[in-house]
């Protein structure tokens, strides 16, 4: 019958394609583990050794960090917080993740002030931040860093944990596109300077940064997942009761 | 139930009909027995209703109308307030559930002929209630004043610039300023949190009225009041309570599941719940490099952007988009068939119903993609399908050759 097509037709028109829109870049993908409380812990290490001097979490207090990825606020106190407030105070642990950077100081600097990254996973997604991370490379023509980037193109900050991966140049080859033009083809990095860690270590680090960075986007993820089972458990028992309420009430009805 | 009374009830019904009105409406309001899956969604627009009116009431306690505060309020719901990304994510989901449910509550409508004579007007409250939920979902999508909310209430706003004469000034008096900014967020907060609700609420009291004095129609499009008992009691009626409220409850478990699987485990949907340029603060500076309405919105938007524009006004674009929501309202009187149900007209109007439901869901598509050559042409094409959906019908249930419909329904 015709109404079982338009049943399919009306159902689909509600579920949109899921394509996600290309970004133009290269983009490679990133397995987190966002249940992992000693790779988050690291990744906090991380972002406050190397990024919070310019980048803010202006949405992520140090205590509620403390609490979520298991560490004992003193430590958090004394170990993981680096930045004090405009009064030189010594920032606390009830205090949100702010950044030691002024925007003015930001926007002379790097010609923007460096954004707030606590939703930066959920406007830019974990892949893109783990390509970024892992595909700055030497650049001469950029007279203010002396770097680029794969993922972002001429972007103005600097390859912060170069110390960390070591200096990398792109090679590209070229390829005939079939219609008589040829164009470059990413093929991978090749090391100008060793860093100090192995590839595989570096990767590791950028890793557990990009799912510090996944955490900090919806600290309450955790408890939205577990919370659902329960819902859900709750609402499938609930059906079924209604269900078998509706069998027993529409028995008379021919 | 007068034998039953107690003296409670009937000091009240002596002052307020509520043994009457109960009885109008539930218990002895006789609804078809045949209703089949198409028949819940009324009701679940109307769980929807109260959900966003219920989870809206709480936001309200926490949100900031304020251009400086917007953005960082709604991630203070999400992170510092109790269960508030609960409350948020259920209203942010529940604004795309409720279109999911009024979209297939008026594929029912138009499957079985559910605005045909007498009742037409139920048809016109229902697209008046379709207009004020457009309006309400646009109006509170610039709340969170995220970049998508900051630019889609830029672009849309601006299709007000278009029309002759008057557009630029409507514009500024509908934006309160030269460009979207603190004061467009405060009037649209006024209209969404307590103007357009409560239009919403005396609407759906107006459908309701006027559904329940003219009865429900069924698949079978048979009118029961015509088959009725001695006690004047439709043969193929049913008390809505307790028959409906219970078959409901059950339905409404089963949207609820499907529901709370979106809320609670992928509340962006992959950013057509909730777009990812959201999660960024608003920036008049910066356009965002792909602005799309949300998916509710993408079939009229693809018409817009398909519409060539004439002598540089995008114009023509804004007239089709009206036009295609204006038309719906004619609907009683563009089909002019005697017979209500699918299951009982011709092949031609089951093929034209299919078309038009493909119409809008190739529109939806292409109305959140960034604009192709083949895109254009097929929002082109499938805008004429559209509208031809119209025009065929008024043509075809002229003479429309139909099958025999059954004196009672079929169960």
């Amino acid at each position: 019958m015709l109404g079982r097509k338009l049943i399919v037709a009306a159902v689909a028109c509600l579920l949109p394609v899921f394509a996600q829109a290309a970004g133009g870049g290269y983009l490679e993908t990133v397995h987190i583990q966002p249940s992992n409380k000693a790779s988050l812990q690291r990744g906090s290490r991380t972002y406050v050794n190397y990024c919070i001097g310019c980048h803010s979490l202006n949405y992520l207090r140090y205590n509620r960090m403390a609490n979520d990825l298991g560490l004992p606020a003193d430590i958090v106190e004394e170990n993981l917080i680096f930045t004090s407030d405009e009064n030189g105070e010594h920032h606390k642990v009830t205090d949100m993740m702010h950044s030691a950077m002024t925007t003015e100081y930001g926007k002379g600097a790097f010609g923007a002030a460096p954004p707030d990254l606590s939703l930066i996973a959920r406007s830019r997604g974990v892949d893109w931040l783990y390509t970024y991370l892992k595909t700055f490379y030497v650049d001469e023509s950029r007279t203010g860093t002396g770097h680029n980037n794969l993922a972002f193109p001429d972007v103005g900050m600097p390859n912060v944990m170069w110390e960390l991966q070591g200096l990398q140049r792109p090679i590209y080859t070229e390829a005939d596109d079939g219609h008589g033009s040829t164009h470059k083809v990413f093929e991978g990095f090749e090391q100008v300077t060793e860093g100090t860690l192995s590839a595989a270590e570096y990767d590791k680090v950028v890793r557990d940064l990009v799912n510090f960075l996944h955490y900090a986007a919806e600290p309450g993820r955790a408890q939205r997942i577990s919370m659902g089972i329960w819902v859900m458990l709750f609402l499938f028992v609930f059906t079924a009761g209604a269900y078998v309420l509706k069998k027993e009430w529409w028995r008379d009805v021919r | 139930m007068a034998e039953q009374k107690n003296a409670l009830m009937t000091w009240i019904d002596d002052r307020f009909p509520l043994s009457e009105t109960y009885e109008y409406h539930m218990s002895k309001y006789w609804a078809p027995k045949n209703f089949n899956f198409w028949y819940y969604f009324g009701v679940l627009s109307f769980v929807m209703l109260i959900l966003q009116l219920v989870t809206g009431i709480f936001l309200t306690m926490n949100y900031k109308p304020d251009g400086a505060t917007a953005f960082t309020s709604v991630e203070y719901i999400m992170r510092d307030v109790d269960y508030g990304w609960l409350i948020r994510y259920m209203h942010s989901t529940g604004a795309s559930f409720f279109f999911i449910a009024v979209y297939l509550h008026m594929f029912r409508g138009l499957m079985y002929g559910s605005y045909q004579k007498p009742r037409e007007l139920i048809w016109v409250f229902g697209m008046l209630i379709y207009v004020a939920l457009m309006a309400e979902a646009f109006m509170g999508y610039l709340l969170p004043w995220g970049q998508m909310s900051y630019w889609g209430a830029q672009v849309i706003l601006s299709l007000f610039n278009t029309i002759p004469w008057i557009g630029p000034a409507l514009t500024e008096w509908v934006r309160g300023d030269f460009i979207v900014s603190d004061i467009t967020l405060n009037r649209f907060f006024a209209f969404h949190v307590i103007a357009v609700p409560l239009i919403l609420v005396a609407l759906v009291f107006l459908h309701i009225v006027a559904l329940h004095h003219v009865g429900s129609n069924n698949p079978d499009g048979v009118e029961i009041k015509k088959n009725k008992n001695a006690e004047g009691v439709p043969l193929d009626g049913i008390p809505f309570h307790p028959y409906y409220t219970v078959k409901d409850t059950f339905g409404t478990g089963v949207f609820l599941i499907v529901f709370f699987a979106v809320v609670f485990f992928a509340p962006e949907m992959g950013g057509y719940f909730l777009e990812h340029a959201n999660f960024i603060p608003a920036d008049p500076l910066k356009t965002p490099e792909h602005i799309a309405p949300v998916w509710y919105f993408t079939p009229f938007y693809a018409m817009l952007r398909a519409t060539p524009s004439m002598m540089g006004s995008a114009f023509p674009g804004v007239m089709v988009m009206g036009a295609a929501i204006v038309v719906l309202f004619f609907l009683p009187w563009i089909d002019r068939g005697k017979v209500r149900s699918i299951r009982y007209r011709c092949k031609a109007f089951k093929i034209n119903l299919f078309l038009l439901a493909l119409a809008f869901v190739v529109l939806g598509y292409y109305g959140m993609q960034a604009p192709t050559d083949l895109g254009t042409f097929l929002s082109r094409l499938f805008t004429f399908v559209y509208f031809g959906y119209f025009i065929a019908l008024f043509i075809i249930s002229k003479d429309e050759k139909t099958k025999p419909v059954p004196e009672r329904v079929t169960h």
